[in-house]
């Protein structure tokens, strides 16, 4: 286990050493312990089919500049910092204690001891990166919009927030350590500051997905289990053909890369917690203890959209979540998800200000998020007990390798 | 680029900067400088002078209250006259070195102001480097006294206004007055007692004090309008103020202190005006706001041939961000003052929140710079 301090004595990485330090340091694979680093270099960015860690910390940033070389060089201090943060190393060359007393700490030392708690750093520009909203190409890029990042439909029953929706640039810290998720995202944003400004940001707690088929399936907070028939890493032709952009399909900066769909969604708690478990059951589609399909016996058992029940209704409702999500309702649409818990205290009533804030990572969204959102927008019953309130959509570029960093095929 | 020899010497110990009237002008090198200004105009008789002392004789014609200012690149400012009322005449003397400068008249006291340039010939021998840090400070302290004078004087007018029932008038000084207070607060905190008791909120007035100073007054200003009462805090903040002046043109600040001074009063836009808490009955925060841009940039500005020697690429990203800060604070201008707080978007709030963020991010590098060991 690597600590901060240790590191620290191994040497400094730099923008220019980190895929070296990553691969001295580091080990790929499905086993890590929780503690341990990830790669942050490969044909992939880390955080979308890495086993899916126990905390979130996702930001969504304005570009407050018009210089796109200021945005550039951001986008290198941000690379840089994110392959040391990931290392378990400070976000700075100097450190949060070893600098001179004068001067303001270049980490800003809250994780000083922490190891590197599996940290991801996985950046996404949304579509307003490319256009203004008078159509005017900002930062010479335009010609480089992926078709596939046309912005989200207006779904039935959306109660979006404009200002915890949107943004130029995302960047999703996930790790096994609340704290190491917010010290990476504190310090990106304070690198950050006078090129973009936060625009909104959400903590979650508690993966509600798998993504490794050693993870065991986690709940919601509605209490089912939730991601069971999710994308896998060990899937790799699903993967090929559901999550990764493939050479082609746009234009190439984003060959390796996934589109990131993010949809804040509170849960009305209360009124949930009243209903019935037949009701819960029926809405969901899923038995609430074992997760298995409505009529089926086992988690992973395929739910039989077919079945018929004594009373000659549907045992799987038509309007239960997971028939309305299922692929063969969406013309075989599958995506990863990997969202989280959140709470964010109460709400002035009294109410827990709680629900899910889903992430899901898919080859194009015309195809994944939006034709499942659209059924489940219009007939899932579970819409009685979930608001959305939040949506975002990035285009994830493919991993950073050599000495690259994020964004480098995009602004090249 | 800055030429070497404008590190030269700024005059040590020359407070004659700051003092006005008078004789003196048969000193300088070919007499006193005329400068004509008007309410659209700033004629300055000669742009072009010898390295030395130079006087400059400044008629307001405007019917507006007028500065005037010598700037060195950078805007540090190297003298300056405030409050030239119209009609009236002051004598600016200023020791400068060879250089390209800019003289500049403010009338209605706001803005840039109206710009010429002066250019100064001659020679100096190059400062070594703990004399280009002497200078800052002793640059600082020239603002120091020229701020203090001000605020002396239209805190005296306020609280005249004040004890006279003069409700109107309290209201339209108050933030005039407050303007030098903020320009230089964190001289002023240095003093222990003396900043809570002139400038501190209801809520940070500790047990067993009265709530008195600035912000009581403005209180009863704009909360009850009644100021029938308010006499003896108004005397009270007179006493305390011409205290702080004593103290503060007394004071020897380090280039360290000039530093985190300058971080400081960002640090006050960001936790205390940005947030509309400290005008929060009149809710004139943004002109403290502009005020504390004013203090941070002269700070920088005297400090500005010592961190152009060691640090350049960060002078530039400080000049950038000023300016960014000015555009956008330029933004809510209301005549010669500043909209209200209340008058403010939550996104307007926020743009100015982003600019000021980018602007003390480096500001707060510069205190390691002036620490450095040449």
């Amino acid at each position: 286990m690597i600590t901060r301090r240790r590191a620290l004595a191994l040497g400094g990485v730099g923008a220019a050493g980190l895929a070296g330090a990553g691969a001295a340091l580091i080990s790929r694979g499905g086993s890590e312990a929780v503690t341990d680093a990830v790669a942050f270099t490969g044909p992939h960015q880390a955080g979308i089919v890495t086993p899916a860690q126990d905390r979130l910390h996702f930001v969504a940033f304005d570009v407050v500049t018009k210089d796109r070389e200021r945005l550039v060089r951001t986008l290198r201090e941000w690379t840089a910092a994110a392959a040391r943060m990931t290392a378990g190393l400070d976000a700075g060359e100097i450190g949060a204690v070893d600098g001179m007393p004068e001067a303001p700490p270049d980490d800003t030392g809250e994780a000083i001891g922490l190891p590197a708690s599996a940290l991801t750093l996985t950046v996404g520009f949304g579509p307003t990166l490319f256009r203004d909203a008078t159509g005017k190409d900002r930062f010479g890029i335009a010609g480089k919009l992926p078709a596939a990042l046309e912005p989200l439909p207006r779904f039935t029953g959306d109660t979006l927030d404009e200002a915890i929706s949107g943004g130029d640039i995302a960047i999703q810290a996930c790790a096994n350590d609340p704290q190491v998720a917010v010290h990476a995202i504190r310090n990106l944003a304070r690198i950050g500051m006078g090129t973009v400004s936060v625009r909104w940001s959400q903590l979650g707690f508690g993966r509600t997905s798998s993504t490794a088929t050693g993870q065991a399936t986690p709940r919601n907070l509605f209490g089912f289990k939730d991601g069971t028939r999710n994308l896998k890493a060990e899937q790799e032709d699903l993967l090929r053909e559901h999550l990764w952009v493939p050479d082609g399909d746009g234009p190439d900066w984003m060959t390796g890369g996934s589109y990131l769909v993010t949809r804040k969604i509170r849960m009305l708690i209360e009124t949930w917690d009243r209903s019935s478990l037949a009701e819960q059951e029926a809405i969901v589609g899923r038995h609430k203890g074992t997760g298995a399909p409505l009529g089926a016996a086992g988690e992973f058992d395929e739910p039989d959209l077919t079945a018929v029940g004594a009373d000659g209704t549907d045992l799987i409702p038509a309007t239960a979540h997971v028939r309305l999500a299922h692929p063969d309702t969406n013309n075989g649409a599958r995506m990863l998800r990997r969202g989280y818990n959140f709470v964010d205290g109460s709400d002035g009533l009294g109410r827990l200000d709680a629900g899910l804030f889903f992430i899901a990572f898919q080859r194009d969204p015309r195809t994944g998020f939006v034709p499942v959102q659209r059924s489940l927008a219009a007939s899932d019953e579970m819409n009685e007990y979930v608001r959305h309130v939040s949506s975002g959509l990035f285009a994830c570029p493919p991993g950073v390798t050599g000495g690259g960093w994020w964004g480098d095929r995009l602004f090249a | 680029m800055r030429p070497t020899n404008l590190l030269a010497l700024l005059t040590l110990g020359s407070l004659a900067a700051c003092s006005s009237g008078g004789s003196g002008a048969e000193q300088a090198a070919g007499g006193p400088i005329a400068v004509k200004a008007t309410d659209t105009g700033c004629e300055v008789a000669r742009t072009q002078v010898d390295a030395g002392t130079s006087v400059f004789a400044i008629t307001n014609g405007g019917q507006k209250v007028t500065e005037f200012y010598v700037y060195a690149p950078g805007d540090r400012v190297m003298a300056e006259v405030e409050n030239i009322a119209p009609g009236l005449s002051r004598n600016l003397h200023v020791e400068l070195p060879a250089g390209t400068y800019e003289t500049a008249c403010k009338p209605g006291m706001t803005g840039k102001g109206i710009r010429g340039q002066l250019t100064v010939s001659g020679s100096a021998a190059p400062l070594t480097d703990d004399a280009a840090l002497l200078a800052a400070t002793d640059s600082y302290s020239r603002y120091v006294k020229s701020q203090t004078a001000a605020l002396e004087e239209k805190t005296a007018e306020f609280v005249a206004a004040v004890k006279a029932g003069d409700v109107a008038k309290s209201k339209a000084l108050f933030p005039v007055a407050r303007t030098y207070w903020e320009r230089i607060e964190p001289v002023a905190e240095i003093f222990g007692d003396l900043d809570p008791r002139t400038d501190g909120r209801e809520e940070v007035t500790e047990e067993g004090l009265k709530f008195g100073g600035f912000h009581k007054i403005e209180q009863d200003l704009w909360q009850t309008g009644d100021i029938s009462k308010s006499g003896p805090i108004a005397d009270q903040l007179m006493a305390d103020v011409k205290e702080v002046v004593t103290k503060a043109n007394a004071e020897k600040l380090s280039p360290l202190q000039l530093a985190n001074g300058a971080k400081a009063l960002l640090d006050e836009v960001a936790s205390g005006k940005i947030t509309g808490e400290e005008d929060r009955y009149s809710h004139t925060d943004l002109w403290d706001f502009n005020a504390n841009i004013d203090g941070s940039k002269a700070a920088i500005a005297s400090l500005r041939p010592v961190l152009e020697e060691r640090d350049p690429a960060l002078v530039k990203t400080l000049d950038t961000e000023f300016a960014n800060v000015d555009a956008t604070l330029g933004k809510h201008r209301a005549g010669d003052g500043w909209k209200l707080h209340t008058d403010l978007s939550q996104a307007d709030l926020k743009e100015l929140t982003d600019a000021i963020n980018a602007l003390a991010e480096p500001i707060s590098r510069v205190a390691a710079v002036v620490a450095k060991k040449a």
